[in-house]
């Protein structure tokens, strides 16, 4: 096996049967439960707040995403943030979302995000405009999430652009897409599954899972049509900081499903941010459970210090140690 | 108007029936069209499918009709005009995250096609939208797509 290594000046050669040189990939064929997180981009035109909020997943996760807009809020583009962090070795999952740039936009930052070393993008459809603070913004939405799944899996397979035009060098890009298991049509959510993967998605994030009965069913279709031999699921997680903030995201952000239970053991906790992480780590022991689930991905929104702790005490790296900038070559026997 | 477009999602079927038919019948007119020339016959023929569709689905004569692959559901009423399913957002009621007093496009089209004779086709994986054939007719789109594969053998 070639060295794996984070320098950037190196970059990772892909491995036979490999789409892309990224650690995710590495991770996730190899079998290993994985973990992935999400960096909250700042509202600052400075690389050092970028770094600095990268550096608290040094260690306990194998990528991280860089959101695009989410929520429809304006903040550092993907493509800064993707780019700051490429730089420093870190394996980066470059979320692109279809609501603010039409399909000559994203074919661009496409190559573009590639040149620089991102190995991972995450397709979206985004949030639809009201849900920001610029409500008057125009929705673009030229792509669909599935039909830009298709348009980079021709990018990066046939070497072409969505007219047909030759590319000299393809993206070597893993793709992803987002699953929301918990929102209505209930019975289409796995077609729309097979959809993605029909569309070019390897691996699928999924909203936030609070609701394990839903999952499983999910789980139980999505095995049934064979999907998880296709495709790896990593489970969306995440703590609750009270009582009221998860009641209230529940109330206002789109295709977030609480149920009652959870809110109910948060309001009776004595320490609401202390019983959120719990209520996280044991999510994430449960999911870990569930046949076909490859790996979490955690959203610790204005929380995410706590990603370290919630990844220690769920257990799932098993002692192994993501690769992170600044990590001595002697402790990578045990890390990817 | 909504509450046409609901009862045709709930006709879908009988809807389906008369589109197969209605197709037929427009492309056996082909000599006809080629007659009195494509071009010429686009305008009245955009007007009429525009009142039509209008009236029955809120088309948006987005020109690249997929009605029979969304259970007669128009999927350009989303305010994301998403073609390929709902996105994650979808209201626990079934209702749009944008316009909540819109049931979500996506959720009648699924039930809708689940009442249509083939209820695969919503699983077909539509490309990105021809954004310049917005406004025009999709009939005559079809027919001459049908037209081709039928009289010359060739796909276009």
């Amino acid at each position: 096996m070639p060295p794996v290594t984070g320098d950037p000046g190196q970059p990772l050669v892909i491995l036979e049967g490999h789409v892309s040189a990224g650690r995710l990939e590495r991770v996730l064929r190899s079998g290993k439960f994985a973990v992935t997180a999400e960096i909250a981009p700042p509202d600052a035109a400075d690389a050092e707040a970028v770094y600095e909020r990268a550096s608290v997943f040094d260690g306990c996760v194998d990528a991280i995403n860089a959101t695009d807009g989410s929520g429809a809020n304006c903040h550092m583009s993907s493509v800064g943030v993707c780019s700051l962090l490429t730089r420093k070795g870190y394996a980066m999952v470059m979320q692109v979302s279809c609501r603010d740039r039409n399909r000559i936009a994203i074919q661009g930052d496409v190559l573009g995000a590639a040149a620089m070393g991102v190995t991972n993008i995450l397709c979206l459809t985004g949030d639809g405009v009201q849900a920001g603070d610029q409500p008057d913004a125009k929705p673009v939405f030229d792509f669909d999430c599935i039909s830009l799944l298709q348009t980079v899996t021709a990018m990066r397979d046939e070497g072409e652009f969505l007219s047909g035009r030759k590319l000299t060098t393809p993206p070597r890009v893993f793709l992803g897409a987002a699953a929301n298991p918990f929102g209505p049509p209930l019975d289409y959510r796995p077609i729309r599954l097979e959809k993605k993967i029909n569309a070019g998605a390897q691996f699928v994030q999924t909203q936030y899972c609070f609701d394990l009965v839903r999952l499983r069913e999910y789980m139980s279709r999505v095995r049934d049509m064979g999907l998880t031999e296709r495709c790896y699921i990593l489970v969306g997680v995440g703590p609750m900081p009270s009582a009221r903030t998860a009641s209230w995201i529940r109330d206002n952000v789109p295709g977030v499903h609480i149920p009652d239970a959870v809110i109910k053991r948060l309001l009776g906790a004595e320490n609401q941010k202390e019983e959120g992480v719990r209520i996280c780590v044991e999510m994430i022991q449960a999911v870990r459970e569930i046949e076909g689930v490859h790996g979490v991905h955690i959203m610790a929104y204005k929380q995410e210090e706590r990603v370290r702790d919630i990844v220690e005490e769920s257990g799932v790296l098993e002692g192994r140690i993501p690769w992170y900038p600044g990590v001595s070559n002697d402790q990578q026997g045990q890390q990817t | 108007m909504y509450a046409v477009r609901q009862w045709s999602v709930r006709n879908s079927r009988k809807l389906e029936w008369l589109y197969q038919c209605f197709e037929g019948i427009l492309i056996a007119l082909h000599p006809f069209w080629l007659w009195i020339g494509y071009s010429r016959i686009e305008k009245p023929i955009r007007a009429v499918e525009k009142s039509v569709k209008g009236v029955m689905f809120d088309c948006q004569m987005c020109g690249s009709c997929v009605l029979s692959q969304t259970g007669m559901s128009c999927p350009m009423n989303c305010p994301k005009e998403l073609r390929n399913g709902p996105c994650g957002g979808v209201r626990s009621d079934g209702y749009c995250e944008v316009d909540s007093t819109m049931r979500c496009v996506w959720v009648d089209a699924w039930e809708g096609s689940q009442r249509m004779r083939d209820q695969t086709r919503i699983a077909t994986v539509q490309p990105p939208l021809a954004q310049g054939q917005r406004g025009r007719s999709s009939w005559l789109r079809e027919v001459r797509k049908k037209r081709d594969q039928i009289f010359f053998q060739r796909d276009t």
